[in-house]
């Protein structure tokens, strides 16, 4: 009795052994959470054999620490434009070696040579869009522009803003008049100060989660990505979305190859396959957001394209940044918004 | 009356014990993905559940490391309780103390220090270095589980089998391990169980690659309610009932356990209650 | 019988896996390496007695204890009617209070969500009978909520176990003497079960004082306690230095804790024949 119990376990134990161990090509992948169609996965695997392990983070910061102190090994990544920099400073990042990438023609000029990757040598662009406020018209009686409605006490408790430090630093930032990208400890300062004044008035400090809050009505304004809006609003017509005029952050998610990587070559079948018209077409309809592709963008429905939060016009982000990234300033920032979260 | 009062009483802390279970398990068959309506009964959730990768995975993750670091912690224990009682009185005290650790520390300092220790040794977080770390926090359970029966150990029998010319191990283990079974086992369960229920110390010792369902929960639990997991929830929950009722069945229906082991439902609070309680002795 | 060298892969084990990572917080509490070299350094442990994380120490220590005097409060007369010899299913009712431990700590925590939100269960059945929406989630009292919910069973647990061990003949002697109900509780029973209830005590505070996912996932990131910072330094900011000092922090509350424990607890209930 005792012998078969034995034996049972070690079958189990070798059989899930093997089971793990397959033989198969595995690309390992890490995206942020609610940032892809999942069907494109399934395709991708049944056209190259290859198994997709995909893994998502929160944001860029819980992202690169689990790479550079977890040391865990990715194929490819989707870092945002400043993360992107940090990394290549960092020596985390391999070239990518665009012959092998031909889809790469598709990607619209606007976002190629941007400064964080001014030669395009280490990333390719996947979505893109802006920060903005997203609000409920039932709910909210003034007009919203600008990014002092968030500090109105009449919504307090109504409020939602980013879990994501550059996002949340950036809002106070530029209500103070001051740049997104500022390095001046007491502007940062200051920044953080304006978030602690705010903490009463805010319901939550979300990131996922805020689209399905919003939607359902359990908030007045949030602090959202762009496609976050959009698909919200699809969800829920008394939302509306709007980029305050003292500007806000844009940015640019792009997909890159660490130095780590186990598979180099399944990497870059992958990031080509992600750039194909159709591919490409399938994620923006699910996530809500812009693609970077001026091919793909003609296969959009035409209300999907003249869609103004998702494809706003140059004069609409004409105060939008992108964020840089600086090695005593991204201290400041830790510090300042550990503060912000501690209080 | 006063009766009736006191089973009311108790009645009304079952019900805020179960009433979140309950409403979970129930909101696993709507139709609807709101929680807002009731559209009516619906297996959806759970054949997409059985369809999700991520899910499945995840369990196999949980229960494949549950086995594995149990097993290892097992084995490891019992023989480091056997080899403790040997030890002189002051290095038994030292590393009994050092075994109580990662019992008592919160799971959240466990956790933390052997990330710094992956990362300073340079392991990659995934498998490998969740294991490593359920092993650690299992270990102890068990040490502290054998300890005890060692104390009433009937060396007599040991000495008596290597008198009549068994060697060493086989003596061994005919005489002194079936004496040291139930704390054995003991320890086994609550390793595995424990290692099943992990969340905090998981988290911080894998990386992106290999989740355990705890971890699967919190990261669409920060997105909000998901039918997904209502469906695993009352899964688990029905199979944990299950299997406590078989194995509470069996001991109350085998008659020589039956005054002894009926409560071995509560056994693994018990236990956990009492080793926390025992540092410092 | 040379048994010894039984332990020495434990012995190994130990070293490598619990020694050297509570080295690695010190190390990291006490050491600093900006400037490229490591220097020893008191900053980190000096910032956690800065006001800022002062504040946040005593809000977790302000909602643990509540948390644990609402499970005591809940609890006590749970355990009492429990252990009176006059309750027929005393088994029965021990083993579905504790069987929610059973399930996922992570699952009982989510289970709340449904019932909370301003979608949930209890706001609609509020809005229903006309008494309007009330905001329950995203404030103290979700994350006190859930506390009492995951550590009440450890409160009613040691509590009984110390109940019905109360030899019932100095209860009946005191009766006898002319001593009332309220009386005897308080002058007999509630000392006498002491022991339990210091035992439940640390047994709810304890885990409530650490925890980061209740108040993470109740709380909408707003209520921030002494486990959500060092979360954050080792999963967002990479600061060691400062999660390592929050942490020792907790190890040193865990052994005053003990300290007292082992001076009010009662050996007997936890004894069970270890040394």
């Amino acid at each position: 009795m005792k012998k078969a119990l034995v034996i049972l376990l070690s079958v189990i134990m070798v059989l899930s052994f093997t089971g793990c161990a397959k033989d198969r090509e595995v690309l390992n992948v890490y995206n942020w959470g609610e940032y892809i169609d999942m069907e494109v996965l399934d395709m991708f695997e049944e056209e190259t054999g290859i198994k997709v392990n995909y893994n998502t983070f929160v944001t860029n910061e819980d992202m690169y620490v689990k790479l550079s102190k977890g040391r865990v090994s990715y194929d490819v990544i989707f870092p945002s434009d400043y993360m992107i920099q940090r990394m290549i400073d960092e020596d985390m990042l391999q070239k990518i070696n665009m012959d092998n990438v031909p889809n790469y023609f598709n990607i619209a000029d606007v976002h190629k040579n941007l400064s964080f990757d001014p030669d395009n040598e280490y990333s390719v662009p996947y979505l893109w869009g802006t920060v903005g406020i997203l609000y409920n018209k039932t709910m909210v009686s003034d007009t919203v522009d600008s990014w002092d409605i968030l500090w109105n006490e009449k919504y307090s408790q109504k409020i939602f803003m980013q879990d994501s430090q550059r996002d949340s630093m950036m809002v106070a930032l530029i209500r103070l008049g001051y740049s997104q990208n500022t390095t001046d400890q007491n502007q940062v300062n200051q920044a953080r100060d304006l978030l602690i004044a705010q903490k009463p008035l805010v319901l939550g400090y979300l990131v996922d989660e805020v689209k399905d809050k919003m939607v359902q009505g359990e908030g007045a304004l949030a602090v959202v990505w762009s496609g976050e809006a959009v698909a919200a609003m699809e969800l829920n017509e008394d939302l509306a979305f709007v980029i305050p005029k003292e500007g806000s952050n844009r940015w640019v998610d792009s997909m890159v190859i660490p130095k780590n990587a186990k598979n180099v070559s399944a990497a870059e079948k992958f990031i080509n396959f992600m750039l194909r018209d159709d591919i490409m077409v399938m994620n923006a309809n699910e996530t809500g957001y812009s693609i970077t592709s001026k091919t793909a963008i003609e296969l959009l429905d035409e209300d999907w394209r003249n869609n103004l939060v998702a494809f706003p016009t140059e004069e609409m982000m004409s105060e939008c940044e992108f964020f840089e990234y600086n090695a005593e300033a991204t201290v400041m920032y830790n510090k300042a918004w550990t503060e912000v979260t501690a209080n | 009356m006063k009766k009736l009062l006191k089973k009311l009483y108790i009645f009304l802390i079952l019900l805020f014990l179960y009433a979140p279970i309950i409403v979970l398990i129930v909101y696993s068959f709507n139709a609807s993905k709101s929680r807002a309506v009731w559209q009516g009964f619906s297996l959806t959730w759970y054949q997409q559940l059985f369809t999700d990768s991520k899910i499945l995975s995840a369990l196999e993750t949980t229960f494949l490391i549950a086995l594995i670091a149990s097993v290892v912690a097992t084995v490891l224990g019992t023989f480091a309780a056997m080899g403790m009682m040997k030890m002189k009185k002051k290095t038994f005290e030292t590393v009994r103390t050092i075994t109580y650790i990662p019992v008592l520390n919160p799971d959240i300092v466990t956790g933390v220090s052997l990330m710094m220790l992956f990362a300073f040794i340079g392991i990659e977080l995934g498998f490998v270095s969740m294991l490593l770390a359920h092993i650690t926090f299992c270990t102890p359970y068990v040490i502290i589980s054998v300890l005890p029966k060692l104390y009433q150990l009937d060396m007599s029998v040991y000495e008596a089998a290597q008198d009549l010319g068994a060697k060493p191990f086989y003596a061994l283990r005919k005489t002194i391990i079936p004496q040291l079974m139930p704390g054995i086992v003991t320890g086994f369960l609550l390793s595995f169980t424990l290692s099943v229920d992990d969340f905090v110390i998981s988290y911080f010792t894998t990386g992106g690659h290999v989740e355990n369902l705890s971890m699967i929960v919190f990261s669409m639990a920060r997105k909000g309610v998901n039918p997904k997991i209502n469906a695993v929830s009352a899964l688990l929950f029905v199979t944990v009932m299950i299997l406590l009722l078989i194995v509470n069945k069996r001991e109350l229906s085998s008659k020589k356990h039956a005054a002894k082991n009926k409560d071995t439902l509560l056994n693994r609070e018990k236990q956990i209650i009492k080793y926390r309680r025992n540092e410092g002795k | 019988m040379s048994k010894r060298r039984f332990a020495f892969p434990y012995l190994i084990w130990m070293t490598i896996f619990i020694v050297v990572p509570l080295f690695l917080i010190f190390f990291y509490a006490f050491t600093d390496n900006a400037s490229g070299k490591t220097l020893f350094t008191l900053e980190h442990v000096k910032a956690i007695f800065q006001p800022l994380y002062l504040k946040v120490i005593g809000r977790s220590f302000y909602m643990s204890l509540i948390a644990t005097l609402v499970c005591f409060v809940m609890g006590y007369p749970a355990a009492m009617i429990l252990a009176s010899k006059d309750f027929s299913q005393k088994n029965t009712m021990l083993i579905l209070i504790v069987l929610p431990m059973w399930m996922n700590f992570l699952l009982r925590t989510y289970s709340w969500l449904s019932l909370l939100e301003n979608e949930g269960l209890i706001n609609r059945f509020l809005v229903s009978i006309g008494l309007g929406q009330v905001q329950l989630m995203y404030n103290n009292f979700a994350v006190i909520l859930g506390m009492v919910y995951n550590f009440l069973p450890f409160m009613i647990l040691p509590i009984y176990s110390v109940l019905v061990k109360i030899d019932k003949s100095v209860v009946e002697a005191a009766k006898d003497l002319g001593a009332n109900g309220a009386r005897v509780f308080l002058r007999i029973i509630f000392p006498l079960s002491m022991p339990g209830v210091v035992s439940g005590i640390t047994m709810t505070f304890m885990p409530a004082l650490s925890t980061f996912v209740i108040s993470r996932l109740l709380s909408g990131g707003k209520i921030t306690l002494i486990g959500n910072i060092i979360e954050q330094q080792f999963t967002i900011t990479g600061d060691w230095g400062l999660g390592s000092a929050l942490s020792l922090l907790l190890m040193v509350l865990i052994f005053i804790s003990m300290i007292f424990i082992n001076k009010y607890g009662d050996e007997s209930v936890g004894a069970g024949g270890l040394l």
